[in-house]
């Protein structure tokens, strides 16, 4: 377990390049952070400097505001720059607009960290592109067998056949402000549904760069205060609102969830979904394993989720494994969405009225 | 089996009774026989299989996958079933289409022990996830997906222009796949014919008592009863084609409770039908409701329990005798004939419910209020009211109006503390709806004595739309703890939320860190007003229970080993 280890150290702050002098998607400020993608627990603001991929560096100024680092610089998808000796390059993830892995080469030592990512095809960002590597860092998210994500296709066309079997019914969608929620928009549109869609106001901003970022999201309009005009609609919000008093507005919502977890029934109830929709911007078991042999890795570390799980398989495969048990980042959306509900949440429902 | 576990899965997740109405109703008008009444079936309880057990399936499971990877998978999901569904490989099956659940049904019940492993997990084989989960619940029994038998059977009344209590009337006579129910529920059929010697005749019920009912009471007009605190039953006994004897205990939903209440059952033989209450009696004496509560909810029953716990009925009323229907006739002359049979019956298991001496409606509130005054020993205790009964009622199933009333002793009421609150379903899923309040109680030892408090119950209802919404904002402005949908709520002695509970009665519990249970708890009254330090004690409560159970639980504990 010593390959790869001077190149990439574990600090404090996060996964740490001693040669190159940064950290990627650090959990607290550093000098030099590169950044896999927005989500709020991996793209933090305060940072010296910040190489990340062009929307991700939008993603950031959009919830941060523009003075969210000291220098910002863009890194291309599959160019590589050289920072102290290290070879860097950036290759999409397929988890949300922007994201991106990181790949590290010095001396013939190639590592790559995943950061989160998935498999399944997302009209809303360039899918994941598998890179052969020594190392691979990935994420275990939903890291047990139990957990295999249908195709989005078939749980939208559950959402639209409840919108007919409750036809008076506002549907009211808790889905991630960043990627799930444009996501679910976009497979929509896929499936013909053509009404206008609306929006939470804190999921507003980011739909509009989706769209900046030449990505069709269709007619959306912000709530404001016609909830009650919007009986047999579809309403997208953060997942954290479903439960709180602005659902209230709705008179007798249906109360879906697109998440991941939702495939786990008791998960679903905590989350009040009376309609799951499994929806993941994570790799599922499945795809966790595929990807690791992919990426041909002979040693693979496991940042966060369910450690134990893919550590187990990985030994049984006859790779060397160990779980880093890094801490700070959230399983898609358990910091993510009180993100939402605490920071943007509040303002929004005033904005929204 | 594919729309059967569509059913179940939407079902799960459905809070509202009307939406749950209306999915079965679909289901049951969209699918042919024999499938919607094998739903039917497995929704009601209806099918159990014998060999298809939790060890056979974790054995099941263990064939196709890592034992370690299987143990992490059940630690996070908690639900064996639900683990299985969704660990098991998906595509083993080929290109075998899954079987209808009359399949299922039809070679689960003919198979041998040994040949049901093979049978289930070859099915699994064939099902996707859902068809699993539903499978696995269906074989292992207790669907639980929040529909009980009586909801079930009002979805099928609800296909036609049936009443519930229609569907339970012929029930007991009918077997899965009950085509001429649906045929008759539809329209398209006759009422099923019923060779049952013993059906269930649904029961009548009373009205609460209003103020106007009350002062209208004159003896001449109303039987006064006592109302006991058991369950209401029905004891039935008819002769079938043979002539022998068949006997039945019914639950006052048309449950069948005749294996769990052996005692009570023997007792009737001769073939009657009574109406009465579920009480347990020992040494003539009628105890705590706790004790009777030792005996539900269990299909069989030991004989070491039937001798701890014996049952009993004591009798309301005679639905029938000697195969004379008798429920046309007015409830002055059931009233002789009950007495005559009670009488004749001379059995210990069944007593007669005394009538109430009661000249005007003054002498009817002493007596509900102090029923110990007209009614001699310790049986007073288990009385939680009285009935007023017209003395020219038919019995009729259901509710008719002005005919019978009940009027219940006041609540017991406590000041409880606010402790810890979750949000409700449906309608009231935003809403802080469900709370778990506490009283105080002295930890500790010496100086290190101290006041807590304890939770003693939960309550999710009696306030009104704009009490819910004060105590949701309390909620939400004092929360000082998340457990996943619970909030803890500030609970000191200087701050916090005082809720007036309302209780019907008190039992000794085991379960229960505070050592007490509440039956029927609800919210009376918001005590904004009150400091939680003046909220009642532990002390209060216990004062309240039955004399039998007053001993602290520990060495109560300790007495039965």
């Amino acid at each position: 377990m010593t390959l790869g280890a001077d190149l990439l150290t574990l600090t404090a702050a996060g996964l740490y390049c001693p040669q190159g002098g940064f950290h990627i998607d650090p959990t607290r400020p550093v000098e030099r952070a590169l950044i896999t993608h927005g989500h709020a627990d991996h793209a933090r603001a305060g940072h010296g400097a910040v190489l990340a991929s062009d929307e991700t560096l939008k993603i950031m100024a959009v919830r941060y505001g523009e003075a969210f680092t000291g220098t910002r610089q863009v890194a291309g998808s599959g160019e590589a720059v050289d920072i102290d000796g290290v070879r860097v390059s950036f290759h999409p993830a397929g988890h949300v607009l922007g994201s991106m892995q990181i790949r590290l080469e010095r001396r013939a030592t190639r590592l790559v960290v995943s950061g989160d990512y998935k498999r399944q095809a997302d009209p809303t960002c360039a899918p994941f592109e598998p890179v052969a590597c020594d190392v691979f860092i990935t994420e275990a998210t939903f890291g047990l067998p139990v957990f295999r994500h249908p195709p989005a296709c078939g749980e939208i066309a559950r959402l639209l056949a409840s919108l007919q079997t409750f036809p008076g019914r506002t549907h009211l969608v808790g889905a991630y402000a960043l990627g799930k929620a444009q996501r679910v928009i976009a497979e929509l549109r896929a499936a013909g549904y053509d009404r206008t869609i609306y929006l939470h106001g804190a999921l507003e901003k980011l739909c509009r760069l989706y769209e900046a970022e030449g990505i069709d999201l269709g007619a959306l309009e912000a709530v404001g205060r016609r909830a009650k005009e919007l009986a047999g609609e579809i309403v997208l919000c953060p997942p954290g609102q479903l439960a709180d008093r602005w659902a209230r507005r709705f008179g007798d919502p249906v109360t879906a969830v697109a998440s991941g977890w939702v495939r786990v029934r008791a998960r679903a109830r905590q989350r009040g979904a009376e309609l799951p929709l499994v929806i993941s911007d994570h790799a599922d078991w499945d795809d966790l394993r595929a990807t690791i042999r992919e990426t041909g890795a002979g040693e693979v570390w496991v940042t966060h989720g369910a450690e134990e799980a893919l550590v187990h398989w990985c030994r049984q495969q006859g790779l060397a494994a160990k779980p880093l048990n890094l801490i700070g980042y959230g399983d898609e959306g358990e910091a993510e969405p009180e993100m939402e509900t605490v920071v943007t949440g509040e303002t929004a429902e005033r904005q929204a009225g | 089996m594919i729309r059967f576990a569509r059913l179940l899965d939407r079902l799960s997740f459905e809070p509202r009774r009307s939406a749950k109405l209306a999915l079965m109703r679909e289901h049951f008008l969209k699918t042919p026989d024999p499938e919607r009444g094998l739903a039917l079936a497995a929704l009601t309880g209806g099918l159990s299989f014998r060999h298809a057990k939790p060890a056979m399936l974790r054995a099941l499971v263990a064939e196709r996958v890592d034992p370690h990877l299987f143990a992490l998978s059940y630690d996070f999901v908690g639900d064996l079933s639900e683990t299985i569904a969704l660990i098991w490989p998906n595509g083993e099956g080929g290109d075998a289409s899954p079987p209808a659940l009359a399949e299922v049904v039809e070679r689960l019940e003919a198979a041998r022990r040994g040949e049901v492993p093979a049978l289930v997990s070859g099915w699994l084989d064939m099902l996707d996830e859902t068809g699993r989960w539903a499978l696995l619940k269906l074989v292992t029994g207790g669907l639980r997906v929040g529909v009980s038998a009586r909801l079930a059977k009002t979805a099928v009344a609800g296909l036609g222009a049936l009443e519930p209590d229609d569907i339970e009337e012929v029930w007991h006579g009918l077997d899965p796949p009950y085509e001429t129910l649906f045929a008759w529920a539809m329209g398209t059929g006759e009422r099923p014919r019923s060779d049952d010697p013993v059906p269930f005749r649904p029961p009548m019920l009373a009205h609460p008592a209003e103020d106007r009912d009350l002062e209208a009471f004159a003896p001449e007009t109303f039987a006064v009863e006592w109302k006991w605190d058991g369950i209401r039953v029905q004891a039935a006994a008819g002769r079938n084609g043979e002539g022998e004897l068949r006997r039945r205990l019914y639950s006052r939903t048309g449950e069948d409770l005749s294996t769990a209440f052996p005692d009570v059952v023997e007792a009737l033989d001769v073939e009657a039908v009574i109406d009465g209450e579920l009480l347990v009696v020992i040494d003539g004496e009628v105890r705590s409701f706790n004790s009777l509560q030792q005996r539900l909810n269990r299909k069989t029953v030991t004989p070491k329990l039937l001798a701890s716990h014996p049952a009993a009925i004591r009798a309301y009323d005679l639905l029938s005798v000697d195969g004379e229907d008798l429920r046309d006739l007015p409830f002055r002359d059931r009233r002789a004939r009950l007495e005559a049979f009670v009488a004749r019956l001379a059995s210990p298991r069944i007593d007669l419910s005394p009538l109430v001496e009661a000249a005007d409606p003054r002498a009817l509130a002493s007596a509900r209020n102090a029923p110990e005054t007209l009614h001699a020993g310790a049986d007073a205790q288990a009385i939680e009211g009285l009935m007023l009964k017209r003395w020219a009622s038919p019995y009729v199933p259901g509710r008719p109006k002005g005919q019978w009333y009940k009027w219940k002793r006041d609540p017991h009421r406590i000041d409880a503390v606010l402790m810890y609150a979750q949000r409700g379903h449906g309608k009231r899923s935003s809403f802080y709806s469900d709370y778990t309040f506490g009283v105080w109680r002295s930890a500790g030892e010496g100086d290190d004595r101290d006041e807590e408090l304890v939770p003693v119950g939960k309550a999710y209802f009696g306030f009104t739309d704009e009490e819910l919404a004060e105590i949701d904002r309390f909620v939400r402005q004092n929360t000082v703890n998340r457990f996943g949908p619970v909030r803890e709520v500030r609970h000191e002695a200087a701050a916090g939320l005082v809720l007036e509970i309302a209780f019907e009665g008190l039992n000794r519990s085991t379960r229960h860190k505070s050592g007490v249970a509440m039956r029927f708890p609800r919210v009376a009254r918001l005590r904004f007003d009150k400091p939680p330090a003046e909220a009642d004690r532990i002390e209060t409560l216990e004062a309240l229970l039955p004399p039998d159970e007053r001993a602290p639980a520990a060495s109560r504990k300790a007495r039965t080993g």
